[in-house]
C-alpha cells in the first residue's frame, strides 16, 4: 500500500506541472492584450508598450512561465495588477466564500436528492416516482443561472422574503453562523444544488430499482423480514454508487459556479475568476485558475488512494 | 419595576430609536456599481470615468474640476484646488496657478503647493522616492502636454507645457491630489494608502472590503461650504451583473442602479423608479478608414453611410436610453458650429450618392466593421450593431460585423487601420469620451495623432482641420477658443469623417427615496445635495 501510495503521489506531479503549463498557455492563447485593460481608455500604443515592459510580458512566453512557476512554486501568486494586492490573499478570501456555499449546497443536493431518489424508486411507476422524476428533469435540465434569476425575481423581488445578493447585510466583513447571513446563503444554495439534486436523485432511484429487482431482496421479504429491516439492506446496497456521484457533485461545487455567483454577487472564486476575465487581471486569472486546478488534483488524489485502500483490486491495477 | 419606571424606560427605548435610527437610515445612499471591484483608492482610480466617479471625486479634489451643479448647462471647469490659473503674457508655455489655502486632508495635514508637487512627482518622475507606476498609468495620458513643475511659494505653482497649449486646463481634472502626510504615516507605501486614503474631497473613506464593499462617511470640514454632503454615508456595491442590480433596486437593497439595461426600464418604472438620463460628452460612432484603399476615402461614401442611419428608430429600440448623434459633441455645445451637413435619415439620398459613388444593385458595397460585444462606453454593442446592419441592407450596402471581445477591440484599435492584422477592415466601432476639445475631436482627426502614435485610427488627413486645430492649442481666450472648435467641428461634420450614430445618457435607476440628484451632462455625478428620504 505505501509503495503505491507512493507512486500514486509521484504520478500527480507531472499531472500538476501539466496544469501549470495549461493554465499559463490558456491565459495567453484567449485574444486581447491584458496590458490594455489595466490603462486608460485613451491610452495609446507606446503607453501599451512601456507598460508592457515594466510587468516584464515582453519577455518570450517561455521565459514568462519559468519566472511565475518558479514563484508559484514558493507559494507566492504575485500580485494582482488590477488591485494591487496580493494574488494568494485574494484567492484565499475567495476559495473560503466558495466553501461555505459548497458545503450548503452539497447538504441540501445530498440529502434531498437521497430522499427524493429513494422514494421514487421505492413507488416505481407509481404518481408519486413520475412527479420525482418530472422533478429532477427539470433539475437537470434548467440552466442554474436562468434559475438564479428567476429565484432573485420571486423571492427578492417580488415576494421580498431573501436578500437578492452578496454575503451578508450592508454592514457585513465577512462569512458569519447567523441568521441575516444564512438569509444570503438561502437563494444561491438553492440555485447552485439544483443540479447536482437531481443528478443524486435519479442516480439514487436507478441504485434503488436495481437492488430491488435482485434475488436476495426477494429472499428478505420471503424470510418474513420487516419492510423497515428490508428498506435498511436496500439502502446499504444502493449507497456505494449514490456516494461516488455525491462525491463528484460536491467536487464540481468547490470549484465554484462563474454564473451563480456572478447573478448574486457572491464574492467566490468564480466571482473572482469572472472579474480577473473582464479585468484582464493576469496574475489574477493564473493564481485563481492554477488554486482551483491544483485542488482537483489533489482531490483525484485522495479519491484514487481512498478507492484502492477499500477495493485492494485498483491497487493492483 | 413600578408603572411610572416601566413607561419611563419604554419612552427611552422610543426617544433612543427616534433619535438614531434615522440619523443611519436617512443619511445612507446605498450605490449598485457596474464594476466588480472598488477602483482603486489611491487618487487614481482604474476602471475608466465609473472609477473616477466612484473613488475618484468623493474622495479626492482635483485642481480644476468640473461644474455638476445643472442639469441643462455644459459642465464647464471651475476652480477647486486651484482658484486661478493662466499663461505667463511673455512665455505661454508657463502656467501659473494660484491654489487654494485653508485646505486640509482627512488625516488634518494642510494642502499646499508642496502636496501638488509631490503628487506631479509621484506620477511623472521614476527617480522620485514615492513615485507609483500605477498613477503614472491612470494619469500620464491625460496629462500629455507637462513638460516640468516648480513651486514659486506655499500657494503657487508653475507648469511648464512641451509646446504652447491653450488646452491644459482641460487636462487637470484627472489630476488628483493625495495626501504627502498620510503616505509618510503609513511608512510611505502605496498599498497601505489605498487601504487608508486621505484627500481633500466631500468623502472619507471608512471600510474597504475588497471586491465587495466600500463605504465613505461625509468630511463635514470640507473647505467648499456649499459641498459639504448631505447624507451621512454612501455604500458603494460592485454588481456587475445587471439583472442583479435591478434586483438589488426592486428589492430595495440600493438606492441607486448604474447602466439599467434597456429591456428592464419599463419594469423599473411600474415599480416607481426613476430613470434618470441626460446626454453626457460620449459619442458611439463608426470611425472610418480614410487610406486610400478604403471605400471611404470617398466623402459621397461617407455623406451616404450618415445618411442611411434610422437614429430615431435605434434610440426605440433602446427603449430611450440614448439620444441621436449628428456630430461628435451634441448641437447645444458650444463646439457644434453650423456645419451644412445634415446627417439625417434619408435612404433615398444615401443610395443616390452611392450610385454617385458607383455603388448600386450590380455592384453592391462590401464593408467590414470591427466590433465588441460590450466595453466600457459600448453601450449595447450588438443590437444596435444588427440594427445598423439592418439599415444599411436597405440603401444596398453588405455590412460583414467582425466581433471581438473588448479588450481586443482596443488592440485593433491603438495598431491603426493600416496595421496588418486589420486588414479588410475599414470601420471601428468604439466610442468615444467627448469632454475636452482635445478628447472631442482633435486626437481622431491630427497626423500627429496618427495611430499607433495616437487616436486618428482611420488617417484622416484634412488640411483646414489641421490648421484649426494649431490654432486652438495657441489660442488661450476660452471664448475664441471655442470659436475655432466650432469651426472645426463643423469642418469635421461637413466631410463626414465619422458615422455619427448616438450619444449615451448616462443612464442610473432612482429609487423615489433618493432627493436632490442632478444629473449633469457629464460622466460624473456631485453627491454633495443628494439626501434619501426615510
Amino acid at each position: 500500500m505505501l509503495f503505491y501510495v507512493l507512486r500514486r503521489v509521484l504520478y500527480a506531479v507531472p499531472i500538476a506541472i501539466g496544469v501549470t503549463f495549461i493554465v499559463f498557455s490558456l491565459v495567453h492563447i484567449a485574444p486581447g492584450d491584458p496590458i490594455s485593460a489595466l490603462l486608460p481608455n485613451e491610452a495609446t500604443q507606446e503607453m501599451v508598450e512601456q507598460a508592457r515592459r515594466e510587468f516584464g510580458l515582453d519577455k518570450p512566453l517561455p521565459v514568462q512561465y519559468g519566472v511565475w512557476l518558479a514563484s508559484a512554486a514558493t507559494g507566492n501568486l504575485g500580485t494582482s495588477i488590477g488591485s494591487g494586492r496580493p494574488v494568494s490573499e485574494e484567492v484565499a478570501g475567495a476559495v473560503w466564500n466558495t466553501v461555505i456555499l459548497a458545503i450548503s449546497a452539497g447538504l441540501v443536493a445530498c440529502v434531498a436528492g437521497f430522499i427524493l431518489g429513494m422514494v421514487a424508486g421505492l413507488w416505481r411507476d407509481r404518481p408519486v416516482d413520475h412527479m420525482v422524476s418530472l422533478f429532477t428533469i427539470s433539475g437537470v435540465s434548467l440552466p442554474h443561472y436562468w434559475l438564479a434569476i428567476l429565484l432573485v425575481i420571486v423571492f427578492a423581488v417580488n415576494l421580498n422574503w431573501l436578500p437578492p445578493l452578496g454575503i451578508g447585510p450592508d454592514n457585513s466583513d465577512g462569512w458569519r453562523p447567523d441568521w441575516p447571513h444564512l438569509r444570503h446563503l438561502i437563494l444561491p444554495t438553492i440555485a447552485t444544488a439544483a443540479i447536482p439534486m437531481a443528478v443524486i436523485a435519479r442516480t439514487m432511484r436507478a441504485s434503488v430499482v436495481d437492488v430491488l429487482d435482485q434475488e436476495f431482496v426477494t429472499t428478505l421479504r420471503a424470510k418474513g423480514l420487516l419492510p423497515r429491516r428490508v428498506l435498511w439492506h436496500v439502502i446499504r446496497n444502493a449507497l456505494p454508487t449514490t456516494l461516488a456521484v455525491m462525491g463528484l457533485q460536491l467536487g464540481n461545487m468547490l470549484g465554484g459556479s462563474v454564473l451563480v455567483e456572478t447573478v448574486f454577487a457572491w464574492p467566490g472564486t468564480g466571482f473572482l475568476l469572472a472579474s480577473a476575465i473582464f479585468q484582464r487581471d493576469l496574475p489574477l486569472l493564473q493564481g485563481t485558475m492554477l488554486v482551483l486546478s491544483m485542488f482537483f488534483v489533489i482531490l483525484n488524489l485522495v479519491v484514487d488512494l481512498i478507492q484502492s485502500w477499500t477495493d485492494p483490486r485498483i491497487r493492483r491495477a | 419595576m413600578n408603572i411610572t419606571r416601566t413607561s419611563k424606560f419604554l419612552a427611552g427605548i422610543v426617544a433612543a430609536t427616534l433619535t438614531v435610527a434615522p440619523a443611519f437610515a436617512q443619511g445612507t445612499l446605498r450605490v449598485a456599481m457596474t464594476l466588480a471591484d472598488i477602483p482603486l483608492t489611491d487618487g487614481a482610480p482604474d476602471q475608466g470615468t465609473e472609477g473616477v466617479r466612484f473613488s475618484g471625486y468623493t474622495i479626492y479634489d482635483p485642481l480644476i474640476s468640473y461644474d455638476l451643479s445643472s442639469a441643462d448647462k455644459a459642465a464647464n471647469l471651475r476652480p477647486a484646488l486651484a482658484t486661478e490659473w493662466h499663461p505667463l503674457e511673455n512665455d505661454n508655455t508657463k502656467w501659473i496657478f494660484k491654489l487654494r489655502q485653508g485646505v486640509k486632508f482627512h488625516d488634518g495635514s494642510d494642502f499646499n503647493a508642496d502636496s501638488v508637487i509631490f503628487n506631479l512627482e509621484r506620477a511623472l518622475n521614476k527617480d522620485f522616492a514615492a513615485y507609483d507606476a500605477s498613477f503614472e498609468r491612470q494619469l500620464k495620458i491625460y496629462l500629455v502636454s507637462l513638460k516640468s513643475w516648480r513651486k514659486i511659494d506655499d500657494y503657487t505653482i508653475e507648469l511648464t507645457t512641451k509646446q504652447p497649449d491653450s488646452l491644459l486646463p482641460y487636462q487637470m481634472p484627472r489630476f488628483l491630489i493625495a495626501s504627502p502626510a498620510q503616505y509618510e504615516k503609513l511608512g510611505r507605501n502605496w498599498d497601505e494608502f489605498r487601504k487608508q486614503p486621505s484627500g481633500t474631497g466631500p468623502w472619507k473613506m471608512e471600510t474597504l472590503v475588497p471586491r465587495q464593499r466600500m463605504e465613505l462617511v461625509a468630511n463635514k470640514e470640507y473647505w467648499d461650504k456649499d459641498r459639504v454632503p448631505k447624507l451621512d454615508r454612501l455604500v458603494l456595491l460592485p454588481i456587475p451583473e445587471v439583472s442583479a442590480r435591478t434586483a438589488a433596486l426592486l428589492s430595495d437593497r440600493v438606492d441607486w442602479a448604474e447602466s439599467p439595461s434597456p429591456d428592464t426600464v419599463e419594469k423599473l418604472k411600474q415599480a416607481g423608479m426613476t430613470i434618470s438620463t441626460n446626454g453626457i460628452p460620449h459619442v458611439w460612432p463608426y470611425t472610418l478608414s480614410e487610406l486610400p484603399d478604403s471605400p471611404f476615402a470617398d466623402i459621397r461614401v461617407r455623406k451616404a453611410f450618415n445618411l442611411a442611419i434610422d437614429r430615431e428608430g435605434l434610440v426605440e429600440v433602446l427603449n430611450g436610453l440614448a439620444v441621436p448623434a449628428i456630430g461628435n459633441v451634441t448641437p447645444d455645445s458650444p463646439w457644434f458650429g453650423t456645419p451644412s451637413f445634415q446627417a439625417k435619415y434619408d435612404p433615398e439620398e444615401a443610395k443616390k450618392l452611392l450610385a454617385e459613388a458607383g455603388y448600386g444593385p450590380d455592384k453592391p458595397l462590401k464593408v467590414k466593421a470591427a466590433i465588441s460585444t460590450s466595453g466600457s462606453g459600448q453601450m449595447y454593442p450588438l443590437i444596435m450593431n444588427e440594427f445598423i446592419q439592418e439599415n444599411l441592407r436597405d440603401v444596398g450596402v453588405e455590412l460583414e460585423l467582425e466581433v471581438f471581445e473588448w479588450e481586443a477591440l482596443r488592440g485593433r484599435r491603438r495598431v491603426g487601420a493600416q496595421a496588418e492584422e486589420n486588414k479588410g477592415i475599414t470601420i471601428l466601432n468604439n466610442s468615444y469620451s467627448t469632454n475636452d476639445p482635445y478628447v472631442a475631436v482633435l486626437r481622431y482627426v491630427t497626423p500627429e495623432e496618427i495611430a499607433p502614435k495616437g487616436s486618428n485610427w482611420g488617417s484622416i488627413r484634412d488640411e483646414e482641420i489641421e490648421r484649426l486645430a494649431g490654432e486652438i492649442r495657441q489660442t488661450f481666450d476660452p471664448a475664441k477658443q471655442d470659436e475655432l472648435m466650432a469651426k472645426l467641428h463643423t469642418r469635421f461634420v461637413d466631410q463626414a469623417h465619422f458615422v455619427w450614430i448616438v450619444h449615451d445618457v448616462g443612464s442610473r435607476a432612482l429609487s423615489p427615496k433618493v432627493k436632490g440628484h442632478v444629473h449633469a451632462k457629464s460622466w460624473f455625478v456631485d453627491f454633495s445635495p443628494i439626501s434619501i428620504e426615510p
